[in-house]
């Protein structure tokens, strides 16, 4: 059967956004990341499958990485969101180390895979993921980049972690 | 190039810089298609048909009509006939088709494949419009379709039409049958390359706004000028009302260099509901509407005498197309000019099939074909014991081999031995499944990469404002090839001026125009245009500074003045000298305007124009279950001036890994019965993923070639994925004993594939 709802069935939703916070009345089979894309007109995050195949939607909730285009908006609400936009801090021109990586490594080229990658990468050298190229390679390899800039990822990654002193 | 800054400190040209646009693409900054948001933007989907070859006999939209928040939903009932169409199919096709490509326009209701576009949902947000498009429903009167390769092969029919308009489809050199005669072995197989899908990670996407009779598309394309063109012709409207914006895209390689029916569909649309549209395709629904790699069956025969000298070559590629267009995979290309054999034939062959429409895609025909040539020179080698260098070098064609012309340049030597001593190539034991680690099999395997450098009259415009800024324009794109940065790098070059100073505006078709952003030709398009019209206005600056009473530098000759770092200098007496501001406040205030046409000139009849390299691939093998992974790859490459070390490795990379896929993963898969394309995501149609891909290491030949064009560079985006699926099946051999002719090789198929010992 069909299930019609009405234009005006939005629900209210709070979400919580690089340390801002915003109400919206949103369809409530809206995703994180559509909401973030055409509701906030936070558009770093892509869509380049909305399945959970590419890892393009990569955003941080409470500080993990999530897919955005796999998750409903209404069910983050109160929670973290950190997109690419807020990623940086210290405001201005600051970029985030990851960030700086990528750009000095070229880790990117067409730049639509970007904001998933460095997001993925942010997150990972919180995770128990090992210290090898190899280790990153497999706990990178739910971002995809059909540019083929993954060598380049990986020193980007590899020199933020040493540099950092993750373990 | 001849700058008269080049000499100066200030020279990046060469220099790996990093990419301008870099810090936007970092942070989010960078605006694609689908991003732009307009007031009272609709959202449109498209619904593709369910069958592959038929007639549709109704579609029922009353379930999605009644759906709150719906606006419009188009179908062939009710869409406006477009005059342009009707008129091109009431005089037989004389004039060329309107659309450029065969599009699907909800004109008529034939089905030519699974996933054609049939209707078009517009509604008030994309969620509704999801749901609507699952609400309409469409049935139909089936025919059986045509959709196996294999069982169709028998209705192939020969090429006709000049290979992308240059290069005719069939050609003989020499006496093949004595070729043959005098051999004394041979190497007679047939190799198959499947449908690939192109899969950059932004889909196609299509914003259309209508103000009164003028139309503004932001779309994700290669090409701004030609889809406006495309559109115009298509709509019926002056070109001048349309314009075309794309000013970044996230990948293409091919796929986004025509304006396929979603581009059309979403002006449509816009103009049926009078309000902006933004139409973007889903995944799935990348997978036949917008083109892929069509599937190749390619027969190969070589001849050659016992010390490998090439006595006969003949090359047959049949390669499908879709029913509504022929469109050629032209994979024999390569053969004609990359060894000196005498005798040879070569040849191209369709099969209609019912499926999209095939098209552009990375090195297309230098990919297939050098899989299908370079494993058949691999087979060769070992079957006369000799070295596969050795053998090619044996062949090595001195001059175009076809044409009888000599290279512009050719470093191919070079990079074999490049890549040979930095791969460790001499360590090789030759004999199948005789290297190992631990369990695993190892194997080297290499190939030649070939591609042609071309290029098309490209035009560019260079203001200097009186505030020091510079604003290069041309209407060229960005597809992460580094566009942005190696023109700013010219412009820095050529005028002289602080590289923070320069902006470079691509990508919209209100810029002069430039050709598509495709074929390796950009930089030797656009790049030789903005170099030109650099000069130009720099020559301006100068006259303007020399011919001032009130400058420090009148009275010089031109040869004399230096720019550098934003200052007009006297050379020999750096005393003399002022800032381009002070020069241009002191006259009028007004910026100087260099514009510049760079067309090819008479070297393509002269030359023979071609980048070549070598590439080198180790495989380790699972001898149990036969699982490959790529451990490393080493390429060479003789591409002429490298403009910028940084970006340009990492395209040779993107190539390389682009070859692993079609090595390894890529296969389109289509249901034989339905039609329809069952991995129609990124889930299923493998691409390489970070775990796939291994070191790579880029060697650049020192190459210098002043033929080819001003700039002096062959492109570069397409010859790392040449010779890469051969170098790793050619690797494959060396470590299983199994010779795999047909791709991707996927662990069942090598587990199939009998092997020698």
């Amino acid at each position: 059967m069909t299930s019609v709802m009405s234009h005006a069935g939005t629900v209210d939703v709070e979400l919580r956004v690089n340390a801002g916070s915003r109400r919206l009345a949103l369809d409530p089979r809206t995703t994180l990341l559509d909401a973030l894309r055409e509701h906030l007109g936070l558009t770093g995050a892509k869509k380049g499958c909305d399945h959970g195949q590419c890892g393009a939607c990569t955003v941080h909730v409470d500080g993990k990485r999530m897919l955005a285009c796999l998750t409903l908006a209404v069910a983050v609400q109160g929670r973290s969101i950190t997109t690419i936009e807020g990623l940086a801090r210290g405001g201005g021109d600051a970029l985030h180390p990851m960030q700086q990586a990528f750009l000095d490594h070229d880790g990117f080229q067409c730049g639509y895979c970007t904001p998933g990658q460095i997001m993925s990468a942010v997150a990972l050298l919180r995770e128990p993921c090992g210290p090898n190229d190899d280790d990153v390679r497999e706990c990178m390899s739910g971002n995809l980049c059909r540019c083929g800039a993954y060598p380049n990822i990986v020193v980007a990654i590899q020199e933020v972690r040493v540099s950092e002193g993750a373990e | 190039m001849t700058g008269p800054n080049e000499r100066s400190a200030a020279g990046i040209v060469g220099q790996p810089i990093t990419r301008v646009d870099g810090r936007l693409k970092v942070t989010g900054g960078a605006r694609y298609t689908a991003e732009i948001s307009l007031d009272k933007l609709a959202y449109a989907v498209i619904v593709q048909s369910e069958i592959a070859r038929g007639t549709i006999e109704h579609i029922d939209t009353s379930d999605a009509d009644m759906l709150p928040g719906v606006i419009a939903v188009m179908t062939p009932d009710n869409t406006a006939k477009l005059e342009s169409l009707e008129k091109f199919e009431r005089e037989g096709g004389k004039g060329g088709r309107p659309t450029g490509r065969a599009l699907s326009l909800l004109q008529d209701d034939r089905v030519h494949y699974n996933g054609q576009p049939i209707a078009v949902v517009v509604a008030e947000s994309i969620e509704i419009a999801m749901q609507a498009m699952s609400l309409v429903r469409a049935s139909y009167r089936v025919d059986t379709p045509a959709i196996d390769m294999v069982a169709a092969l028998p209705s192939a029919y020969p090429s006709t039409q000049k290979i992308f308009g240059r290069e005719p489809p069939m050609t003989r050199r020499g006496d093949l049958q004595a070729g043959l005669t005098a051999a004394e072995a041979r190497v007679d197989a047939a190799y198959t390359t499947p449908m690939e899908t192109h899969n950059p990670m932004e889909m196609h996407a299509t914003v259309a706004a209508w103000d009164d009779d003028k139309l503004t598309l932001w779309d994700s394309t290669q090409f701004v000028h030609g889809v406006r063109a495309t559109v115009a012709r298509t709509l019926g409207i002056p070109p001048a009302h349309v314009r075309v914006i794309s000013h970044f895209v996230g990948g293409a390689f091919g796929g986004k260099g025509s304006a396929w029916s979603h581009v059309i569909l979403a002006a449509m649309a816009a103009r049926t509901v009078g309000r902006p549209v933004k139409l973007a395709l889903t995944r799935r629904q990348m997978f036949g509407p917008v083109g892929g790699r069509p599937h190749t069956v390619q027969h190969v025969t070589l001849g050659a005498k016992r010390d490998g000298t090439l006595t006969a070559m003949r090359h047959d590629c049949t390669a499908s197309t879709s029913t509504m267009e022929e469109w050629l995979e032209p994979a024999a290309l390569v053969s004609r000019i990359l060894y000196d054999c005498p005798n040879q034939e070569t040849s191209h062959s369709l099969v209609r099939l019912n499926v999209g429409t095939p098209t552009f895609m990375r090195a297309p025909g230098e990919a297939t074909g050098t899989f299908a040539l370079e494993s058949a020179l691999d087979e060769l080698a070992y079957t006369l014991d000799i070295d596969p260098i050795a053998l090619r070098l044996k062949n090595y064609a001195e001059a175009d081999p076809e044409s009888g012309k000599p290279w512009s340049s050719k470093s191919l030597r070079t990079c074999y031995s490049l890549g040979a001593e930095r791969f460790g190539w001499s360590r090789r034991n030759p004999k199948p499944r005789s290297m190992r680690d631990g369990e695993q099999l190892v194997g080297w395997g290499m190939a030649t990469a070939t591609y042609p450098a071309r290029r098309l009259p490209a035009s560019a415009e260079a203001s200097v404002y009186p505030d020091g800024r510079v604003v290069i324009k041309a209407a060229s794109h960005d597809l992460g090839t580094g566009t942005y940065t190696i023109l700013t790098q010219l412009a820095v070059d050529a005028l002289g001026v602080p590289m923070a100073c320069v902006k470079i505006e691509l990508g919209d078709s209100d810029l002069p125009p430039n050709p598509i952003s495709a074929g390796s030709m950009t930089v030797a398009s656009t790049g030789s245009a903005v170099h030109l019209a650099a000069m130009a206005a720099r020559d301006k600056l100068v006259q303007l500074a020399v011919s001032d009473p009130e400058s420090p530098l009148h009275g010089e000759r031109h040869e004399a003045i230096l720019i550098d770092d934003g200052h007009l200098t006297v050379r020999e007496s750096p005393e003399r000298s002022e800032s381009i501001q002070t020069l241009l406040a002191r006259n009028g205030g007004e910026p100087i305007v260099g514009r510049a046409e760079a067309k090819p000139g008479d070297e393509a009849q002269q030359y023979s124009m071609h980048a070549f390299g070598a590439v080198f691939a180790e495989v380790r093998v699972d001898p149990e279950l036969g699982i490959v992974r790529v451990a490393r790859v080493t390429g060479a490459y003789g591409v002429g001036r490298v403009l910028n070390p940084k970006t340009a490795r990492s395209q040779l990379i993107g190539g390389i890994t682009f070859g692993i896929g079609m090595a390894l993963m890529e296969h389109t898969v289509i249901d034989p019965h339905s039609g329809r394309y069952v991995n129609a995501d990124i889930a299923e149609y493998h691409i390489p993923v970070h775990a796939d891909v291994p070191q790579i290491e880029i060697i650049f030949a020192d190459e210098k070639d002043e033929r080819v064009d001003p700039i002096g560079a062959k492109g570069i985006g397409e010859i790392g994925m040449t010779g890469v699926a051969a170098a790793i099946a050619n690797a494959v051999y060396h470590a299983t004993g199994a010779r795999v002719r047909d791709l991707p090789i996927t662990l069942d198929r090598l587990l199939a594939t009998p092997r020698v010992d």
